[in-house]
């Protein structure tokens, strides 16, 4: 499967990645390749397999419905570039 | 079904339209967090570092969220599935700290079902619903706090929500919001989800389309999180109506995202939304496959309550209820409890009467709940009991029925202390009646040739007594008198 400049620029933009209009056509070339290289793959028998989701050979744990987490707003927000009152802020996004 | 197609410039087009409801599950906690579930916290108060979308963090499933969507999905009488998974919307926004919503796309808890709605009328249609699936909801984004900035609260993120998709089996506005409020009193009676429109605990998202009536599917438009019965009506007519006109232009109808604005009362395009589409779904590596035990699943089963549509049957067949009654009484569990109660031993239908009428027109009115009623059921049974064997008639019993409300006392205790009592004492009545004769000779003459006049010295003697001789008594002491049979 070959990717072309476009697709790369489409995928670049959907992941919120700047990528220098000279760097598209590299970078179609290596993910083509490494495409290709997986492609491999395709080669394998698989009738008759269930598509598998997870290498991990157990059942998923389930928790509680009990509040036992949060209630702490500095905590969350300490990371944070900028908060006010309590809140996240962010540069404006309009709807 | 003639009667909800659109009529165009250029003919009828019947509107198709399909659901998807987003119910947030009744639990505590979150959907994969230990954070509290709620309405009114401070902001990002109810916050873990796994619905803030720190990295590294871990969601680990909440059993009673898993429990709701399979007792939902045996209401809706659907297919529960063994084995579903979680899958990763992905798309940016300020509230969406993960960079990802956490859906099931490809392999959904619940599969197909159906739900049979009531009109008010009492006719009935069946909706197919295709799928119910878990997801977290979203944060929520402030607009308006600041000129140049969004303020975000992530109270929201990370609830658990249960999306019901049903099939494009709607043709009517009436019809979809007819659909919405079935599945809400499922829902309130399953005990899954609140079903608090106001606070958007049930939100839903109309996808509609326009056709010639017989012809395949139109392209639709999808409106998002509309939140009350009215604004669904109007969303929906409004939509239609917009695409008719396009149509009847020559022109051509974009699929879309679209927004209601209530106060404009009109449907507009979201655009931004258009380049988010590519939500690049995978399965989450996160979280295992969920794998459920079938004596799980039964002992859910078990545990379900009488449904709403079959106590609705239940009423109208062991009481004799009218449909619109029946539905009015089951759309609540509290109604449907206080009804029963009130009713023990006592002419049902009189019961719903007064209960559906009086009752909930006057709680309503002063937009109170039934629990929140003055009157317990036992005393308007009691009422109703009184007015059964004769000792108040319909009339007084408005009265008795405004002290009852008051909080004066027992059905009984306040027409007995108020003098209420119906006079069935023939020698009283008879001596009324008498005195009305011999004062009106002409209007005595007149019923004889004209019976329905009789109703006039019926009238005469409710007032002279004050509204409480027996009117039955009244009625057959004046047919002796004046010669009727």
């Amino acid at each position: 499967m070959a990717v072309d400049a476009e697709t790369v620029r489409r995928v670049a933009r959907l992941a919120r990645i700047a990528e220098p209009e000279a760097r598209l056509d590299p970078l179609a070339r290596e993910i083509s390749g490494i495409l290709g290289w997986i492609e491999q793959l395709n080669e394998v028998d698989v009738e008759g397999v269930e598509p598998m989701a997870t290498a991990v050979h157990a059942t998923q744990p389930l928790r509680e419905d009990v509040v036992a987490d949060g209630g702490d707003p500095a905590r969350v927000l300490g990371n944070a570039p900028r908060s006010d009152d309590g809140f996240f802020v962010v540069p404006k996004v309009v709807e | 079904m003639t009667d909800t197609l659109i009529q165009g410039r250029t003919g009828p087009w019947e509107i198709v339209l399909g659901l998807e409801v987003h119910a947030q599950v009744a639990s505590r906690a979150k959907l994969f967090s230990g954070a509290a579930v709620g309405f009114g916290a401070g902001p990002n108060a109810q916050v873990s570092t796994v619905d803030a979308g720190f990295p590294g963090m871990l969601p680990v499933l909440n059993r009673f969220c898993v429990e709701q969507a399979v007792k939902t999905g045996l209401g809706l009488n659907a297919q529960i599935h063994r084995t579903s998974r979680f899958d990763r919307k992905n798309y940016f926004y300020p509230d969406l700290p993960q960079g990802y919503q956490i859906s099931q796309l490809y392999h959904p808890i619940v599969g197909e079902g159906a739900l049979e709605v009531e009109r008010d009328d009492g006719s009935t249609f069946t909706v197919g619903i295709e799928r119910l699936h878990l997801e977290q909801d979203a944060g929520k984004s402030i607009h308006d706090m600041d000129p140049h900035s969004t303020y975000v609260d992530l109270n929201r993120s990370g609830t658990a929500l249960m999306e019901i998709v049903s099939r494009p089996d709607m043709r009517s506005a009436e019809d979809a919001a007819a659909y919405v409020r079935t599945l809400r009193t499922l829902l309130r009676a399953l005990g899954t989800c609140d079903g608090d429109m106001e606070k958007g605990n049930l939100r839903a998202d109309v996808n509609v389309s326009v056709r010639r009536p017989g012809e395949g599917l139109g392209t639709r438009c999808e409106i998002k999180n509309v939140n009350s019965f009215r604004f669904i009506m109007q969303a929906i007519e409004y939509e239609a109506r917009r695409q008719v006109e396009i149509l009847e232009d020559g022109g051509k109808i974009t699929q879309e995202t679209r927004l209601f604005d209530p106060g404009r009362g009109e449907t507009r395009s979201m655009r931004s939304k258009e380049e988010a589409h590519d939500y690049r779904y995978f399965p989450d590596p996160d979280l295992l496959p969920l794998v459920l035990e079938e004596a799980w699943i039964e002992e859910i089963r078990a545990s379900l309550p009488e449904l709403p549509a079959a106590r609705r049957r239940r009423f109208a067949e062991q009481y004799g209820l009218t449909a619109y009654d029946a539905g009015v009484l089951t759309a609540e569990d509290e109604r449907a409890a206080y009804f029963e109660r009130a009713a023990g031993g006592r002419n049902a239908k009189l019961v719903a009467n007064w209960t559906v009428n009086d009752l909930l027109g006057r709680l309503s009115a002063e937009d109170r709940g039934i629990a929140e009623s003055p009157i317990p059921p036992e005393t308007l049974g009691e009422l109703v009991g009184l007015i059964e064997e004769g000792t108040i008639s319909s009339k007084i019993a408005k009265t008795v029925f405004e002290k009852l409300w008051a909080g004066e006392g027992s059905a009984r205790e306040v027409v007995e202390r108020e003098g209420l009592v119906q006079v069935s004492d023939t020698g009283a009545l008879e001596a009324a009646v008498d005195k009305l004769i011999a004062a009106n000779p002409d209007k005595a003459e007149a019923v004889k040739s004209k019976p329905q006049a009789i109703g006039w010295f019926v009238g005469q003697v409710m007032k002279e007594t004050g509204g409480k001789a027996n009117p039955a008594v009244v009625n057959a002491l004046l047919r002796a008198r004046l010669g009727i049979d």
